[in-house]
């Protein structure tokens, strides 16, 4: 009878979504799909942004005595007179591009994005469990990117204390105010968020739909919920005692008898400035995984679908990305080696680090041995998914140095670090939303991406990629620090690997050049991609197999799916076709 | 317009939960980590500090006191609302959730009172780090006491109506409610003895 039910609504949905006014059906609109676009789009905006950020910054570490070209002149005199960098400006553009990528880009992509749209589709729900609440998360995202953005018309700039806002310096310098309200907002949106998926996941699966026979993308969406879910707040609190320190003088962060430029400052003292490391680690370590986890699930999905077998360990892979949901927690301080917080709680986390290092392998390892006997097709998304597999790789090798206290003594907060994490997240994640761009395009639209398009925006990217943190590896290990205004000019040790920052530089714009391959495509395909049906991949789960192309507004479904099996159930022996749809009877 | 979702008044058979329900107690636990955050943060300030204040000696006890009764008693009344709305008793609903909300204006009265005489003696946040996570803990929590306020007087007003349309899952947002307003009461529990006895 719920089905009958749930049958009578959704048929009723259709009919009424063309009364839809204009702002109910695209602004305010309370449909997963849209709200999963208008995420999608807002941070593929602030993708953009935050590379061009970056984009200015290769230029000054790479010819610090030169004006900017061309856009030069349009920069304030404060920021850049005669379109010369100033370092204040330099410390803004990091710290707001950390932050942009961070919280107002790879998350909302991966999350609010391909979690939003999939999610329910992939579990047969017609939405996501709270409708209201899931556009109210985008509503606070928004203001929230937004204020962001606009903090550097403020006096004084945006914030210049990097995207980890260390106190004191944090608690001094001009901006940190705008970011921090910014931030509440974005940390309320995230939760908002977490909330409705776990929710949407434990209680809207379809009829059928057992815990193991998810699809492991929306495994993966679990655990990263919880991760956002219980990891925000620390930062939430955080944020809330640092903005007392600026706005009410209070002392949480500052120690006694501060002295900034001769003059002792006047705060009542007996704060500790590592309270906000470990408050603020303990956030960002699982956001780190926050980051990763999806794309590997959309990874998953990809390399399933094209190598036309099922997943090599599926319940390795579940049970390991739990297990590193759950060891995210306990490595935070693996970020702080050098601060001086002792050896014994060093060698805690050392351990720690070191054993979720284990999951993390067995994930990747699963993935690569679902290669082993496939006939890959070669298409895209594919090689997209493909090279997220050896970048994720070196980045997740080069992080065992880090987590060793001893070695990274030498490392920490060198280009090393930056070449670390970004093999995992820019041809790590950002690879694998590309991977998920082009495979779930089609389901999106009606039609697919063009193919040779797509090689030409692979290929080069590749390439720019490696081009781009390969030398920050060398760097780094030559002893050059981060956040360096003139890319390590005055230091004379840094004179032989100096060079590296042309190659970086080049290889940047490298990569800036070839991403308009991808706008292009994008917008081109909407319109003139070729048309495909429902199931364009012969995929086997439940948003190919039980939706159209786009699935329906307001319910998806034209009748509630029932699943029947395992999710990945390709190439089995005696069937008519190389795969079994989730919801195909036996 | 928005799709029938199911399972939004009816518990789900296999996971023995309503929607709202299970995303309450994921709020809650990420209050948790809220509050748990800033006790911590509480602990670290005070065991790394050269000295410490004893609560009694600048905060009214007896004040705090009477106003953890008060809070203690609203969660009271909220149990009996629900469990009014249960038994089909909308009077009595309307009854002890009005109740609910008065001790909350008593509660947040109290707490102005207490914050005016801080001020009157030019006890502000920036004077010690004591003081400091005193109004921090107080105020977030106040702050949650104002939120759940506002909720119930909703449910207590206009909110009610869907009493007549659909009394089981009006019967479900008291519940909610209730479980959000019991965890208010607690952290208030930890908070009393952590700030003013200890």
């Amino acid at each position: 009878m719920e089905l009958e039910k749930k049958d009578a609504h959704v048929a009723h949905g259709h009919a009424e979504a063309h009364h839809e006014s204009f702002w109910r059906r695209y602004v305010f609109s309370q449909d997963h799909k849209v709200i999963g676009l208008q995420y999608a789009l807002t941070a593929l905006v602030f993708l953009l942004t935050g590379f061009s950020l970056m984009l200015l910054m290769r230029w000054q570490m790479a010819f610090p005595d030169d004006a900017m070209p061309l856009i030069g002149g349009l920069f304030s005199e404060a920021a850049a007179p005669g379109g010369r960098m100033m370092p204040e400006f330099f410390n803004q553009l990091g710290a707001m591009h950390g932050t942009i990528m961070v919280f107002m880009a790879i998350v909302p992509l991966v999350v609010g994005a391909f979690g939003n749209y999939v999610v329910p589709l992939q579990i047969g729900a017609p939405d996501m469990a709270f409708p209201k609440l899931n556009m109210v998360s985008y509503w606070c995202f928004l203001p929230g990117g937004l204020l962001m953005l606009a903090s550097f018309f403020l006096p004084g700039g945006a914030a210049r204390s990097g995207w980890t806002s260390y106190p004191p310096l944090s608690v001094l310098e001009a901006g940190q105010t705008a970011w921090l309200f910014a931030m509440v907002l974005l940390i309320t949106s995230s939760l908002l968020g977490s909330v409705n998926f776990i929710v949407t996941i434990v209680q809207l699966r379809a009829r059928g739909l057992t815990f193991m026979r998810l699809p492991f993308f929306v495994w993966s969406q679990l655990v990263t919920s919880f991760l956002l879910l219980l990891a925000f707040p620390p930062l939430e609190a955080a944020a809330v005692l640092q903005l007392m320190d600026r706005l009410a003088g209070t002392s949480f962060f500052m120690p006694e008898g501060l002295v900034v430029s001769g003059q002792i400052q006047d705060y009542s003292g007996g704060g500790s400035p590592l309270l906000w490391q470990h408050l603020f680690w303990f956030l960002a370590h699982p956001e780190v995984y926050v980051l990763i986890l999806p794309a590997l699930g959309m990874v998953a999905e990809v390399i399933a679908n094209n190598t036309r077998k099922p997943l090599w360990g599926y319940r390795a892979l579940v049970y390991s990305v739990c297990f590193v949901g759950f060891m995210s927690f306990i490595v935070w301080a693996h970020h702080m080696f050098l601060t001086g917080m002792g050896t014994v709680i060093s060698a805690f986390f050392q351990t720690t680090t070191m054993i979720i290092s284990i999951p993390s392998v067995i994930i990747v390892t699963c993935l690569l041995l679902s290669l082993w006997g496939a006939s890959l097709r070669f298409n895209t998304p594919m090689l997209f998914a493909l090279a997220f597999l050896p970048m994720f790789g070196i980045g997740g090798l080069t992080g065992l140095p880090l987590g060793l206290a001893a070695s990274d003594i030498h490392l920490h907060d060198t280009q090393y670090v930056i070449g670390h994490f970004h093999y995992v997240v820019a041809p790590g994640t950002i690879f694998a939303i590309f991977a998920g761009i082009y495979y779930w395009y089609p389901k999106v639209t009606g039609r697919r991406m063009n193919e040779t398009l797509g090689k030409i925006h692979f290929w080069p990217s590749l390439l720019a990629m490696n081009g781009i943190f390969f030398p920050m590896l060398i760097q780094g290990l030559g002893g050059m620090s981060r956040r360096l205004y003139d890319g390590g000019k005055t230091y004379e040790f840094a004179a032989d690997i100096l060079v590296w920052n042309k190659v970086m530089t080049m290889s940047a714009f490298t990569l800036a050049a070839f991403q308009l391959v991808f706008i292009f495509n994008f917008f081109w395909s909407i319109k003139k991609g070729k048309k495909v049906g429902a199931n364009p991949w012969n995929a086997t789960t439940l948003e190919w197999t039980d939706a159209p192309s786009p699935p329906i507004a307001h319910g998806n479904f034209p009748k509630p799916p029932q699943v029947f099996r395992t999710a990945y159930e390709y190439s089995v022996p005696g069937q008519p076709q190389d795969f079994k749809p989730q919801s195909q009877e036996a | 317009m928005s799709v029938a979702i199911p399972y939004t008044t009816d518990p789900r058979p296999d996971t023995g939960l309503y929607n709202a329900k299970l995303g309450v107690w994921l709020f809650l636990a990420s209050e948790v980590m809220l509050f748990g955050a800033l006790f911590s943060s509480y602990i670290l300030l005070r065991t790394s500090a050269p000295e410490w204040p004893a609560g009694s000696e600048i905060l009214d006890v007896p004040v705090a006191f009477v106003n953890t009764l008060v809070l203690i008693a609203s969660s009271v009344t909220m149990v009996m609302s629900w469990a009014s709305l249960k038994m089909n008793d909308f009077g009595k609903y309307r009854l002890y959730m009005g109740l609910t909300i008065l001790c909350a204006f008593g509660f947040l009265g109290i707490k102005a009172y207490e914050y005016g005489t801080k001020f009157s003696h030019h006890l502000y946040p920036a004077e010690s780090t004591f003081l400091g996570i005193y109004f921090v803990l107080t105020g977030l929590h106040g702050l949650h006491v104002i939120g759940g306020l506002i909720v119930n007087s909703y449910l207590w007003g206009p909110g009610a109506k869907m009493w007549k349309t659909e009394p089981d899952r009006f019967a479900n947002r008291i519940e909610v409610a209730g479980l959000y307003w019991h965890f208010v009461d607690l952290v208030w529990i930890f908070l009393f003895p952590v700030l003013y006895l200890l």
